[in-house]
């Protein structure tokens, strides 16, 4: 999935439309600030018209209207700008829907068949997908295996195996088979599936309001029912001062108590909060996460606990050959021949790792030369079995065994070979830092020797044990979970700095970690692919299932990877922390926004009261030295409408997500947005008034 | 200032950080029924309390259970005091034979003592006897103050309390403590001795304390005056223990009756914050951490240095109308500025409203400074028990928006802070607002608002201001200058003083219980700490930032313009 420009111009000019079709009073109230302001803007709208009626035009009034309406509709714009991106990214998504046509089989396994519409198909259902066929709905694999071109939901072009039974069995609607034929069963009713469920998240429709985001609501209105009990009461006050100082006139106009309610208002905060809702599963997305719902993404922001695979998350998924340790008494290079002689047909990751590792060190190719080629073509290769935990070649008189050390022991000794004690020594050595040793034995002529140890070991991915410690900073422990003995696990963990470690873990221990760690007050994320994952994702706060993984795991975690990458589950919580900052700044820049607002209008709106010398007692508090009442006013009130329009970016990116120590980002961001907050509008009202003498609008 | 104006003040900070974790540790160890020096003399008496009053005092109650304690109690106190005030005609310890109130005054004054508010819309000398300011009074005095730290109480409990995580089979325990027992041990053990204390030592220094009947004396003029007298020491100490501050004469303590020496002045004014203060460092102890107490102890220390600051500063610079500096009119002539201006900041930061001076009389920017401590919420240490509740309930609002700006759902010892504790706390912020602001636009607005008013224009406009928010911050100090004993403002202001206690208290105690039932978290790294001074630097900023947004129009047309016109030559 392609990431957009912040304003492709397409979506930029449906928002431009959608904000105005937004001023439905039905879609407005559903934000109590914005609706406060879209009130205030028809009031003021009432009264120009009606002084309008009776002869009198104020310019002045009608600018103050405009710019309340242009508040209004920044609003809209930002919040449609957001479900427009998020459309884009379901409308990717849809397309693959569309037209698909599905063999329903009729009372299966009975082989009657039926073609219908994908949409019309049921939970329960069974159908059958030939190469080139879409699939019709999400579901199980219960017969046959296929390769599936899954790129229109992941981007990636690569097909993946699908099968029946195992870890692999769940597909999804709209994507493709390219090989082979399997039977469906589908699990999720139309409209109900992963997908539906995504595109009605983006598109804004069925956005629930996640808890935190109900909290800052109250909040916002709380404060907004402050600021117009300040507003309402200061008529009653002005109207006092004003008899007491001799005033005949009313010296605020409804437009000007708007004006001064508007900017008041946490507008800022109250226009874009569904924008940094919307934008935040849109960052999701555009990471090929698909998530159930809002609250799962703010949850990933409260995670203080990962579980871990080591595997694909923490190693790089295999052990490697990473040195040759020759018994004493043999060459380095005789022991790495035999080693990789022994691996040339072993296909195992292993396997390859040890050719890889003798040519590397010793320049010996596998498949150089002709006469060594010759002599491979009589060789007789012995696989690796369960019984005798042993592999190897037998070629021209040699027999080359490598394999565990207590089964080659007992193999060399049936030629009454002794296994020497420093080969010994080198096993128990590598056993200890949590490798795996294979020993490598040759048989000439009924004699067998040992030739000494390859010493495999789990390889930690580069960075991860830098991106750990950073989590760390940010009060986030990592678990590994492994199916390696303890002793294995401890050096692996000890090697990737994980916190801590399950070894020899099952299913049982997973979902049973996951309730000790809740039980003491923390939150789990865990990222799982098998069937046998289920209940341990479902217990999780935030489970994040592979999209290679079974239908039972996607279904058990509130989000799927569709890259089926573990370490997205990272960039999860990143983005989850994001979320809740982004409206956390936002709030405090716009509370903080107010000081300079009040030091704006307040001075305005009663230059004339007290006044002494023709000058009014307050005017000393216009310390912006503002040109006129009126352009201060207007000033406040269209630096009020414009900072919405100035964060649209940063509500849709998100602010600076960093993991350090929670102390630190509040530091920063108390800062950045709330000293700054009280700062900036200083400047801005300021130069504004400056543009609106110099453009002779009051 | 003098060199020795500093130094008195240096040494009223200084004994106040000392004794904040004395009696703070104290009371902890009071509140959670462990054994202290005063347990064997009061324990016995406890036990008689229970016994007599059927008490249970192992049986513990959900926060609905305590609330309605709690009301049906203060309900009772306003019914004894408003029988006290219309009947005392006929009741006996009234050797001046003062009759019974109007109900009006009654209903103000039956309210204003139950809400620990004490304002007071009479003259206590003329108005009241002996036995109604005794019985009645006094008695709320103490009961108004305890009242609060119950609240306290539930509240820092609904914090503290962890539900056992291992037994899940067991419900989730929800109660926050037993409001009888908590009313009688703060009574008892912390009110009654230390006022015992308080008020031998005033007597020592002149306070009165007289059944007799007022004297008439002969002045060297040769005219006749009455002095009046009365039980005055023993409502003294609590009235500023308790935080309560409403007078025994009318003038409160300016009378030379209630405050005759330096000596008592600097005792009275350290009663006013002494268990304000020392609640921090309780609270801290009960959540089991005193730096939480002592960053909290700091945020309000650092404001109340700030507001003084500021007040010592107008008050003492030059004034262009009266062509001084430090003008003596309505202070304490016997005391000086600096120690009217100590008690006049202490008294409203602590919403205990007694005063020495007259706040009416301060430079506008000291007066209005009076104004905006009430303001702020009377949470700058505040009344007992409710100053620190009520920062509890900012502490929320910071720690819910301090919450989303590290990108994590905000929690508060261990406590997820959610929407429903969000949204009482912004009532308790919002219902004393409302008070303040409806409240004096009404009166601005109707004649029975203005015909009170002796002063014109802006400064009438401070007064009235300043009355509904002495009420509503319950604070019960009075800018003077507004004759508040008519229908209109016994009435409103009364409301006032129902909703801006009660709109607090309810939520309040709301959080603790559902504080009590929410699972603890371990702190983290990605916990933002609660005990440091960038806490204390964001809870002042936000105390301040809600004060000064709903505040500042009002306060632009009262103090601050009159202060502007001040430097420009001009009063009212």
């Amino acid at each position: 999935m392609q990431s957009q420009s912040l304003f492709d111009p397409a979506i930029t000019r449906r928002a431009a439309w959608e904000s105005i079709t937004k001023l439905d009073p039905r879609v407005q109230v559903k934000n109590p600030v914005m609706f406060l302001v879209a009130v205030g803007a028809v009031l003021s709208t009432f009264t120009f018209f009606r002084d309008l009626a009776g002869g009198a035009f104020s310019a002045f009034n009608l600018q103050i209207t405009l710019w309340l309406w242009f508040t209004v509709l920044f609003a809209n714009f930002a919040e449609a700008i957001a479900e427009g991106r998020g459309k884009a990214q379901a409308d990717a998504l849809r397309k693959t829907r569309t037209g698909t046509m599905a063999r329903l089989r009729i009372n299966y396994p009975s082989s009657a068949e039926h073609r219908v519409i994908a949409t019309e198909l049921k939970r329960g259902d069974v159908v059958v997908c030939e190469a080139g066929d879409v699939i019709p709905g999400d579901g199980e694999v219960i017969k046959g295996i296929a390769s599936v071109n899954e790129s229109a939901i992941t981007g990636e072009s690569a097909p993946v195996i699908r099968e029946a039974g195992g870890d692999r069995s769940a597909v999804t609607g709209g994507t493709q088979v390219i090989s082979d034929e399997i039977f469906v069963r589908i699990t999720a009713e139309q409209g109900d599936s992963f997908l539906d469920r995504m595109i009605a998240l983006v598109e804004g429709a069925q956005r629930q309001k996640t808890p935190n985001e109900i909290a800052l609501s109250i909040v916002l209105a709380a404060l907004s029912i402050v600021f117009l009990l300040a507003v309402v009461t200061l008529k009653g006050f002005a109207a006092y001062s004003e008899t007491a100082s001799g005033l005949t006139t009313s010296l605020l106009s409804v437009p000007v108590l708007i004006a001064l309610l508007v900017c008041l208002i946490p507008t800022t905060i109250g226009g874009l909060l569904s924008a940094i809702g919307i934008s935040g599963m849109d960052r999701l997305i555009q990471r090929n996460v698909l998530a159930t719902s809002g609250r799962a993404v703010e949850a990933a922001g409260d995670v203080d606990v990962l579980l871990l695979d080591k595997t694909g998350t923490i190693t790089l998924g295999n052990r490697m050959a990473s040195a040759f340790i020759p018994a004493s008494g043999i060459d380095p290079k005789r022991l790495a021949e035999a080693a990789q002689l022994s691996s040339l047909a072993d296909e195992t990751p292993e396997g390859r790792s040890i050719v890889v590792l003798a040519k590397e060190n010793f320049g010996i190719r596998g498949h150089d030369g002709s006469e060594h080629n010759a002599t491979l073509q009589q060789a007789t290769f012995i696989p690796f079995t369960a019984q005798t935990r042993m592999s190897g070649v037998d070629v021209g008189g040699r027999s080359i065994r490598k394999g565990a050390a207590d089964m080659i022991e007992k193999y060399v000794d049936s030629y009454g070979a002794a296994f020497p004690p420093d080969a010994k020594r080198a096993v128990e050595d590598i056993a200890k830092t949590g490798g795996t040793p294979l020993v490598v034995a040759e048989v000439t002529a009924n004699k067998a020797t040992v030739l000494g140890v390859i010493h495999l070991k789990d390889v930690v991915k580069g960075g991860i044990k830098e991106r750990f410690a950073e989590l760390r900073k940010a009060g986030i422990r990592t678990v590994m979970i492994t199916g390696d003995n303890p002793l294995t696990a401890a050096a692996i963990a000890a090697e990737a700095g994980v916190d801590d470690y399950i070894a020899e873990a099952t299913p049982e221990m997973k979902l049973a970690r996951i309730r000790t760690e809740q039980a003491n007050g923390h939150l789990v994320a865990m990222v799982g692919d098998g069937t046998n994952d289920a209940p341990a994702l479902a217990q999780a706060d935030v489970g994040v299932a592979m999209n290679t993984g079974t239908q039972a795991a996607r279904e058990a975690g509130n989000m799927v990877d569709l890259d089926s990458n573990p370490t997205k589950l990272l960039e999860v919580v990143e983005i989850g922390k994001q979320l809740l900052m982004t409206r956390g700044a936002l709030t405090t820049f716009s509370i903080a926004n107010d000081v300079a607002k009040y030091f704006a209008i307040i001075p305005a709106i009663f230059a004339t009261l007290y006044t002494i010398n023709g000058v009014g007692a307050l005017s000393a508090l216009n310390i912006m030295r503002l040109a006129t009442p009126q352009s201060a006013i207007l000033s406040a009130i269209i630096f009020n409408a414009l900072v919405i329009v100035a964060l649209i970016p940063l509500a849709l990116r998100g602010v600076a997500y960093k993991p350090l120590p929670a102390s630190t980002v509040l530091w920063r961001n108390f800062l950045l947005y709330g000293v700054g907050g009280v700062i900036v509008p200083f400047a801005g009202i300021k130069l504004i008034d400056l543009a609106v003498v110099a453009l002779h609008l009051v | 200032m003098q060199p020795l104006d500093f130094l008195q003040i240096a040494l009223y900070f200084g004994l106040l950080l000392v004794c904040t974790p004395l009696l703070g540790g104290f009371m902890a160890n009071v509140f959670q029924g462990e054994r202290t020096w005063l347990t064997p003399v009061a324990k016995p008496i406890e036990n008689v309390i229970y016994k007599i009053s059927g008490v249970n005092d192992r049986e513990e109650m959900s926060w609905k259970e305590y609330a309605a304690s709690l009301l049906v109690f203060n309900a009772l106190g306003f019914l004894a005091v408003f029988g006290l005030m219309l009947a005392q005609g006929a009741l006996p310890l009234n050797p001046q034979s003062i009759g019974g109130t109007s109900a009006y005054l009654a209903f103000n004054t039956a309210v204003s003592f139950m809400t620990n508010t004490n304002w007071q819309a009479y003259s206590g000398e003329a108005a009241l006897s002996y036995l109604t300011q005794m019985l009645g009074l006094s008695v709320q005095n103490f009961v108004s103050a305890a009242t609060g730290v119950t609240v306290l109480l539930a509240l820092a409990r609904g914090i503290a309390r962890r539900q056992s995580s291992s037994s899940s089979s067991e419900l989730p325990s929800k109660t926050v403590g037993n409001f009888w027992v908590d009313l009688t041990r703060i009574t008892l053990y912390v009110l009654l001795p230390l006022s015992i204390i308080l008020a031998i030592v005033l007597v020592s220094q002149g306070v009165v304390q007289s059944f007799g009947a007022y004297i008439t004396a002969t002045t060297l003029e040769g005219h006749s005056q009455i002095i009046p007298l009365g039980p005055a020491a023993s409502q003294i100490a609590i009235k500023q223990l308790g935080t309560n501050g409403g007078g025994f004469f009318g003038v409160n303590s300016a009378h030379p009756f209630e405050n005759p020496t330096p000596f008592s002045n600097f005792l009275q004014v350290f009663a006013i914050l002494l268990i304000p203060a020392a609640l921090t460092y309780t609270y801290g102890k009960i959540v089991g951490s005193v730096r939480q107490g002592w960053v909290i102890f700091g945020a309000m220390l650092a404001v109340l240095l700030v507001v003084l600051g500021i007040a010592l500063w107008s008050e003492t610079s030059y004034n262009p109308v009266l062509q001084a500096s430090s003008p003596l009119e309505g202070k304490e002539q016997r005391f000086g500025t600096a120690n009217s201006i100590l008690w006049g900041m202490t008294t409203t930061v602590a919403s205990n409203g007694s005063v020495n001076a007259m706040h009416d009389s301060f430079s506008p920017l000291a007066g209005g400074m009076a104004m905006v401590n009430i303001m702020l919420g009377e949470v700058i240490f505040g009344g007992v028990g409710a100053g620190l509740y009520g920062m509890l309930m900012f502490i929320i609002i910071t720690v819910f928006i301090a919450g989303l700006m590290v990108g994590r759902t905000p929690e508060y010892l261990g406590k997820k802070i959610e929407a429903f504790e969000v949204q009482m706390a912004m009532i308790t912020i919002l219902a004393p607002s409302a008070v303040i602001l409806i409240g004096t636009m009404i009166a601005v607005l109707i004649p029975q608002g203005l015909s009170s008013l002796n002063n014109q224009a802006a400064h009438g406009f401070s007064e009235i201001l300043y009355a509904f928010t002495s009420a509503a911050g319950n604070n019960g100090s009075a800018f003077a200058g507004l004759t508040v004993d008519t229908p209109f403002y016994n009435i409103a202001l009364g409301i006032g003083m129902l909703v801006g206690r009660f709109g607090v208290i309810l939520p309040a105690l709301a959080i603790a219980g559902s504080l009590v039932s929410k699972k603890y978290t371990p702190p983290s790294l990605g916990t933002f700490p609660t005990d440091k001074p960038l806490f204390a630097v964001l809870l002042i900023a936000v105390i301040l930032i809600v004060g000064a947004l709903t505040f500042f129009p009002a306060l632009s047309l009262g103090p601050i313009v009159e202060h502007l016109l001040m430097n420009a030559g001009k009063t009212f």
